[in-house]
């Protein structure tokens, strides 16, 4: 029997528990945040735990000239105050480059900026105190005073490079990169209609309720380092913090319990949280930071401040030919360590246009250094940008042909029937499934009943708009990602399965959980594959001395790679289960089976012994088995995806909006999202992944600006003037599935966490230029602001 | 600074008392100084509803309530609510339609709906979207928490029926 033959996980024709895979199963470790009682770093109380809080450069750009510390180290509970030299004794600074992006380049970065800040929000000074009420008081007498250098603020200033932010490198620019496959130009010049038109993205950020934290406890006796983090990626985090403050890699316990939230945002190496490791390092005790908001706003990494110039070239049949893509796009003053600022821009000119069957695509990205906050890796990862600007340019291409949107997208995208596939940008893609999702999406949202309406309200004065975005995904990442450009993050997850002696069963994986309800689907797998109820499972994540090796959470991989080694492993420990059945009760292991917590006969279903009395004699009286007869009960499986650079999902998304020309308002009606992610592991925690995504993609194309003045400083920099959705204006969501399981993997599962923020942008900015459209107006900046909307109309009206 | 007076309170059904600075903030003294953890801090100015309790059976932001007006006052947390029993139909119904992902805006959440299930039992999802529209939540989007709550409303008003 083949491998999938032996345990199918849906459809099983025989016993074995396939009962959980496809089921909406609440998740157990929901428990404790309902009532309060979770642990996240801010709840942990440690003996002689002192905080610390960082004195951060009002100036974009500037020298340090003095820090005057005589006044705050003696003021009430201080520990210690110190600055980057102090602390670069105890960690050594670090670059943000991977090979594999060529050229990519940055500078050395320290814990605390050492002379120089270079961007408003870089710590320039550490208090360390025994409260942070304390810590913050004395941050306060800390004099500094600063020489302003020129801040590069605007990124076509960056590209120009009049002024070098770090003259070591020459330029302004991190990374570029120019791609041309097919015959671009001769597409062009043989297309009945080209459409141009330039979008700009706004630069926003992941505003996770709890903001970023980190507890370090270091053992001056056993040199030994654990930390508490608020992380995605504890054995990165491991080896980082091992690399850099010089202690073994065993000795260094990275622990991730309860995480408010992290989006991206939390699986970076971050200077004040490196400080605050090296501080209780020098001083021998346990060092807790938790950024406030302001500090989130100013430190988090931000993303997405793109400008792209794109061009598509189609026949008068409606066929695409080509897309000619230009983006230019700003990163702070530094590259982001180890992930590099560079991967974002990367994905835009992977992804654009990947949907469609045109052969021919062009492609120029440069990514600049500005002083302004970093930017890096962020929920979707240029997905938002790419799925946005090949939908708004394939909606203006349809618009000019008078095709309808959704007639467009058929002719255009790639079959179902030609997998495996090679796009236009070189993207594998083993199976996708466009058109279905699409047929499903129009059904699902009865679009021609809604365009009728449409046309109807449009008489009135209604002005509704519905918008289109269909997409693809990169999930499941493979070494290709990082490991091939150097980065020590691990493409390979592991799960460890260990049947107790009550029969109950403990899974231990390197995946971590920060709500998408990872522990609850591995309990689903693990019970499927083993053979238990889901109430005998118990999951332990987070924890770098006790779980396997392996990357974390990020990238839409935690299912598909996670998931596919929790179901080896209780592949594994199921055939060890009946090993030991098979001893215990001296018949053929062939004839047994695990079903229900119990061993049963294989035929005929008959219960032959519960697993609590075979963890018994197993652990307690081995003496009863026959004499070389070792039991195995604990099983550790590891997978990798291989075969493909990523496992490609794809999607299609619509957004329902009506516009009030007089005041610019945007409404959100309705949204769907149909999505295939292969394997539907738990369907209600693919919705709400799904939905939460989708709300926070509707953030970045209505609300989320992070604004910076001429001279560098974050204006919004507080939730009351930052904007992020709220429940009043968001609308219900529409989940659909297709499901085109992976092959790679026996699990067939793909990722989904990141595709409703990947497709929200592009549907909802889609949406609104259908509803402006009779008024001849039409916006391409995000956020998608009244003002913005307002100016479309007003510049429509001038034009008369 | 230095200054401080004697506070003294009923915190989920227990009397408390602590020497407390004028200066703090509801929601520092019961994490810090009650180890109630449960209640959160997200923006620490009145805008994301995390830190949402009930004094005197009333709503409050912990973190725009300094914990020197709760002198002789009655202080509920997400903690006492639970082991009461009052939240228990909420935190069934936001477990069961998986209305919480990090759990970080739970607690105020729960807090904020509790208020709303027992002042306006025909409460309708629009209503619910609104009185919800001071709670923050990043990760779920809110339809399941609009969908849970909504769930608890109809529950009830099928029981006062009844
Ligand atoms: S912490 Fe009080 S409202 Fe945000
Ligand atoms: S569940 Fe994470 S913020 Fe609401």
């Amino acid at each position: 029997m083949t491998a999938r033959d032996e345990l199918p996980v849906k459809g099983s024709k025989t016993r074995t528990q396939a009962g959980y895979i496809g089921k909406a199963e609440p998740r157990a470790n929901a428990k404790r945040l309902l009532q309060g009682r979770g642990s996240f770093i801010d709840d942990l109380r440690f003996p002689r735990l002192a905080q610390v809080v960082f004195l951060r450069s009002p100036h974009a750009h500037a020298k340090i000239r003095k820090l005057d510390f005589s006044k705050a180290r003696t003021a009430p509970g201080v520990i210690a105050v110190v600055d980057g030299r102090a602390v670069a004794e105890y960690c050594t600074p670090w670059v943000g480059v991977l090979s594999h992006l060529k050229g990519l380049k940055s500078a050395p970065q320290f814990p605390i900026a050492i002379d120089r800040a270079c961007w408003q929000g870089e710590a320039v000074a550490a208090v360390v105190a025994e409260t942070r009420a304390q810590a913050e008081d004395a941050c306060e007498l800390i004099v500094a005073e600063y020489d302003p250098l020129p801040a590069v603020i605007d990124m076509h200033e960056a590209l120009a490079g009049r002024h070098v932010i770090h003259p070591d490198l020459g330029d302004n620019i991190c990374f570029n990169r120019e791609v041309d496959f097919g015959a671009v130009e001769a597409a062009f010049a043989k297309a009945d209609v080209v459409v141009e038109e330039s979008y700009s993205f706004g630069r926003h950020t992941g505003v996770c309720l709890e903001g970023r934290a980190i507890l370090a406890d270091y053992n001056a006796a056993e040199h030994t380092l654990t930390v508490h983090h608020a992380t995605q990626a504890p054995h990165m985090m491991q080896d980082i913090f091992s690399k850099h403050l010089n202690i073994p890699e065993a000795n260094v316990r990275v622990i991730c319990r309860d995480i408010g939230g992290a989006y991206g945002i939390k699986v970076h190496v971050y200077p004040d949280e490196m400080c605050t490791a090296a501080l209780s390092i020098m001083l021998r005790r346990p060092v807790k930071f938790v950024a406030d908001r302001m500090e989130s706003f100013l430190s988090d990494i931000h993303a997405r401040e793109h400008k792209v110039k794109v061009r598509l070239a189609a026949t008068k049949a409606g066929e695409i030919l080509a897309f000619d893509l230009d983006d230019l796009t700003a990163i702070g003053p530094y590259s982001v360590y180890p992930r590099t600022s560079g991967i974002e821009g990367n994905q835009v000119v992977n992804l654009t246009g990947g949907p469609y069957k045109h052969q021919n695509y062009r492609a120029k990205l440069n990514v600049v250094f500005t002083n302004k906050n970093v930017t890096c890796q962020y929920r979707a990862v240029g997905h938002p940008i790419a799925v946005a600007l090949t939908e708004g340019i394939v909606d203006l291409a349809a618009q000019k042909l008078g095709m309808d949107p959704a007639e467009f997208r058929r002719r255009n995208l790639v079959p179902d029937d030609a997998y495996p596939y090679t796009g236009a940008a070189g993207m594998k893609f083993e199976l996708l499934s466009h058109h279905q999702c699409l047929d499903k999406l129009l059904a699902l949202m009865d679009y021609k009943a809604l365009r009728a309406e449409q046309a109807e309200l449009r008489k009135k004065g209604v002005y509704r708009g519905i918008g289109l975005a269909a997409m693809i995904e990169v999930t499941n990442p493979s070494p290709a990602f990082y490991g091939v450009g150097g980065a020590r993050i691990s493409a390979q997850d592991g799960a460890t399965l260990r049947l107790e002696p009550t029969g109950m069963l403990t899974v231990l994986s390197s995946v971590t959980e920060q709500g998408q309800g990872t522990e609850g689907i591995f309990a689903q797998i693990a019970a499927t594959a083993v053979g238990v109820t889901m109430d005998k499972v118990k999951v332990i994540t987070g924890d770098t001395s006790t779980t396997p090796y392996g990357g974390g959470t990020w990238a839409s991989r935690g299912a598909g790679i996670g998931g596919e080694a929790v179901l080896q492993a209780g592949k594994a420990l199921r055939s060890n289960i009946l090993d030991i059945a098979a001893a215990i009760l001296s018949v053929d292991k062939a004839t047994l089976d695990v079903y229900n917590n119990e061993i049963i006969d294989a035929a005929s279903g008959a219960s032959r012994l519960p697993l609590a009395e075979l963890g018994r004699v197993a652990y307690f009286r081995p003496d009863t088995l026959p004499m070389k007869f070792q039991s195995e009960l604990m099983v550790t499986r590891h997978y990798t995806p291989r075969e493909y650079g990523f496992t490609f999902t794809n999607g299609i998304q619509a957004s329902l909006v009506e516009i009030h020309p007089d005041t610019g308002f945007v409404k959100l009606l309705k949204h769907w999202c149909v999505e295939d992610c292969g394997t539907v592991i738990n369907p209600m925690l693919v919705d709400e992944q799904i939905r939460g995504g989708v709300v926070q993609g509707i953030g970045g194309a209505l609300f989320e600006e992070c604004h910076y003045s001429e001279d560098g400083q974050l204006l919004n920099a507080s939730m009351a003037d930052y904007l992020v959705p709220m429940s009043g204006e968001m609308p219900d969501i529409v989940c659909g599935h297709v499901e085109s399981p992976t092959k790679s993997s026996e699990l067939g599962a793909k990722g989904v966490g990141e595709a409703g923020t990947a497709g929200a942008p592009g549907a909802v900015m889609n949406a609104i230029n259908d509803a402006l459209a009779p008024l001849n107006a039409r916006v391409n900046s995000m956020p998608f602001t009244p003002e913005r909307i307002l100016d479309a109309l007003g510049a429509a009206n001038a034009k008369g | 600074m230095d200054h401080t007076s004697t506070l003294t309170l009923t915190v989920n059904g227990t009397k408390v008392s602590r020497t407390v600075q004028p200066r703090t903030h509801l929601i520092d003294f019961l994490r810090d100084e009650l180890g109630l953890t449960g209640s959160h801090i997200g923006c620490e100015h009145g805008v994301c509803g995390a830190c949402t309790v009930r004094v005197d059976g009333t709503i409050v932001r912990g973190c725009l309530t300094l914990a020197v007006q709760c002198e002789g006052k009655a202080v509920d947390t997400v903690e006492g609510l639970s082991d009461s029993g009052e939240l228990a139909q909420l935190q069934q119904a936001f477990h069961e339609r998986n209305a919480l992902q990090c759990g970080y805006c739970t607690p105020g959440m729960l807090v904020a709906a509790l208020d709303l299930v027992k002042s306006e039992p025909d409460a309708t999802r629009e209503r619910i979207r609104e009185h919800l529209s001071g709670n923050y939540c990043r990760c779920t989007g809110y339809q399941a928490i609009v969908d849970a709550i909504e769930t608890v409303l109809v529950h009830r008003r099928k029981e006062a029926r009844a």
